[in-house]
């Protein structure tokens, strides 16, 4: 994914040495003497989170509950369905080859994420641990490609893997990470800079390598960062539309997403107006993800919360 | 003598970005500039035209209607969602201990894969049976065609939009906890009120956070993709019905890239993205510079 991107959904990652911002005391409730009205004050505030809840959370409801209708009944928004109809989702799996598509994601995914994860650290260890001619140059290149719209180099990205005969293979969707990418290479080296400067010193002393000062001492206390990009990264793969457009022709290739758009175009609008089939293929589609978050929720609020950090 | 080994280590490091620089950036970019002076269709050799593509471009009626298209959804979007993001992380940081579950709660949105959002929404915003104007019914409003009445499509899309804020409130909640509270006690003794609390103490200490996320928004929007093609394009049905309403610049640089494969004109539409992009950042920095509050600085 391009910087930008990342940045603009927060996807960024951040050296977990950010705070946590959950574990500060509770700002409410410390206003001293008890004004009149507060528990009105505290009411409104609990009705409007409780109604904020709502407007996020409904929409998923609403989704599930479509894909578990009956096709005539989709349309009604009905929370629970009047009448149950589970066999969407069998539908859905023996018209396309769901499975790929969720194996295909999967494979793209954890090859982006681990090249991206190691390559990123690789560079960005280049950039904290050391000092050398051109480095302040270079790294000032780091922060410019960051800012570039990756709609910039789509087409010549294209033709040159075109060029080397992998413009309709899964390779495009990953390889590029082997390189690094500037925004996690840019955090990443946040966090190499707050390493102490005495833990390598020692581990010189001792004859180490600088590959093994970065493996042994830097890589081990930056694993929760490392963690961040790498989830990150899995997100971005796994939500992606554009590249999976742009180079998959074959559908036994197509990543979830690309698969989710062709069962839009042949189900929904346009198509056959099988929307219980479309909104069961979305819920297979964003199921992982939610999960994922579930488990990593940890490192996504730390990550984005120092995303914004970064900008000031 | 140990300085030019560490050089030669550093660069060791940094090989692979450097690498990616040039095969995946720099030469890009060098590419596409030479190629937005050619006509080239994959298939025959790439024709010299000179400026041709972008004489085509100012003679062009949809580049000017996509430009427009996503001028209009970024003017209404960057503002409209940095507001609501501002909002919900003001109403977040009151929240105390259970700050965490409402965290979850709006940045599960952000979770979703954009094709998911489009496609959810194409049912959402259905003028007829959609959520949206079933909900905009109880309150007395008869909802417009969010889908299908090109003068709705994109304020349809910017609603659309909202539902996804949760990253940014994110980042705006970490930025007001990061506020010194001494900031708010001083005022409070000094007989500023709620607003003149927000106004003289918050605003200033997070405008930072607020410039980052604009530009950074901007940059993003002005790129919109997936979900609008998820909605309406891909299939002859869903492009006609909607008109050019939602056609968006880059998925007009699309179109022109990888189904009618004018790889010249579309490199030249993509320096063209790149130009407008750099002038509306750079717009943003110097006017960032003013009015943006440094601590220490």
């Amino acid at each position: 994914m391009s910087a930008t991107d990342a940045a603009a959904t927060g996807q960024a990652a951040a050296p977990a040495a950010a705070r946590l911002p959950d574990d500060r005391p509770a700002r409410a409730g410390r206003r001293g003497p008890r004004v009149p009205g507060r528990w009105v004050v505290r009411g409104a505030y609990g009705l409007a989170l409780a109604g904020v809840s709502v407007l996020f959370l409904y929409p998923f409801v609403w989704l599930v509950s479509a894909s578990l209708k009956p096709r005539s009944q989709v349309f009604d928004n009905a929370l629970w369905p009047d009448v149950w109809a589970p066999e969407n989702y069998m539908r859905l799996w023996e018209a396309t080859p769901l499975l790929t598509w969720l194996l295909n994601s999967a494979v793209v995914g954890l090859a982006a994420a681990v090249s991206v994860t190691v390559s990123s650290a690789v560079v960005a260890f280049g950039f904290a641990y050391f000092r050398f001619p051109g480095r302040n140059v270079l790294f000032g290149l780091v922060l410019a490609t960051m800012m570039l719209p990756g709609a910039v180099t789509m087409v010549p990205t294209y033709l040159l893997w075109n060029e080397v005969g992998l413009a309709s293979t899964q390779v495009p969707l990953w390889a590029q990470n082997l390189f690094g990418s500037a925004f996690y290479v840019f955090l990443l080296r946040q966090f190499f800079l707050t390493l102490p400067r005495d833990l390598f010193e020692a581990a010189m002393l001792d004859g180490a390598s600088y590959w093994r000062m970065f493996r042994s001492i830097a890589v081990p206390l930056a694993t929760p960062a490392m963690v961040i990009v790498f989830i990150f990264e899995l997100r971005a793969s796994w939500t992606d539309l554009m590249k999976p457009l742009i180079y998959l022709r074959d559908p036994d290739l197509y990543t979830i997403p690309r698969g989710l758009k062709a069962v839009v175009d042949q189900f929904g609008q346009g198509g056959e107006m099988q929307w219980e089939i479309v909104m069961a293929a979305s819920v297979v589609t964003t199921l992982p993800m939610l999960l994922l978050f579930f488990f990593g929720q940890r490192f996504f609020v730390e990550g984005i919360a120092t995303t914004g950090r970064s900008g000031t | 003598m140990a300085r030019a080994s560490e050089t030669r280590a550093a660069y060791l490091f940094i090989a692979p970005w450097l690498v990616g620089l040039v095969v995946f950036t720099a030469g890009p970019m060098v590419a596409s500039l030479v190629l937005s002076f050619t006509d080239y269709d994959l298939v025959s050799e790439p024709q010299f035209v000179g400026l041709d593509n972008y004489r085509r471009i100012a003679a062009d009626p949809t580049v000017l209607r996509s430009l427009g298209n996503t001028v209009f959804y970024t003017v209404l979007h960057v503002p409209l969602s940095l507001a609501a993001a501002l909002g919900l992380a003001l109403l977040l940081v009151r929240a105390g201990r259970s700050s965490g579950v409402f965290r979850t709660i709006v940045y599960l949105p952000v979770m979703t894969p954009p094709v998911a959002i489009g496609a959810m929404f194409l049912l959402l915003l259905n003028g007829q049976t959609g959520l949206v104007n079933e909900a905009l019914a109880l309150v007395g409003i008869d909802g417009p065609g969010w889908t299908t009445d090109p003068a709705w499509i994109k304020p349809g899309l910017v609603l659309m939009s909202l539902w996804t804020v949760g990253s940014t409130a994110i980042i705006y909640l970490a930025a007001l906890r990061d506020v010194p509270r001494e900031l708010y006690e001083a005022a409070r003794i000094d007989g500023a009120g709620g607003w003149r609390q927000f106004r003289s103490v918050t605003l200033p200490m997070i405008s930072g956070t607020v410039y980052f996320t604009l530009i950074v928004n901007t940059i993003a929007s002005l790129q919109l993709f997936a979900e609008v093609y998820t909605m309406y394009f891909g299939n002859d049905a869903t492009a006609s019905s909607s008109g050019d309403a939602a056609l968006f610049y880059v998925i007009y640089l699309f179109q022109q890239a990888f189904q009618f494969l004018h790889m010249g004109y579309a490199s030249a539409l993509a320096w063209l993205l790149f130009v407008v992009i750099m002038l509306i950042t750079l717009v943003q920095v110097r006017l960032a510079r003013r009015r943006v509050y440094y601590e220490g600085g």
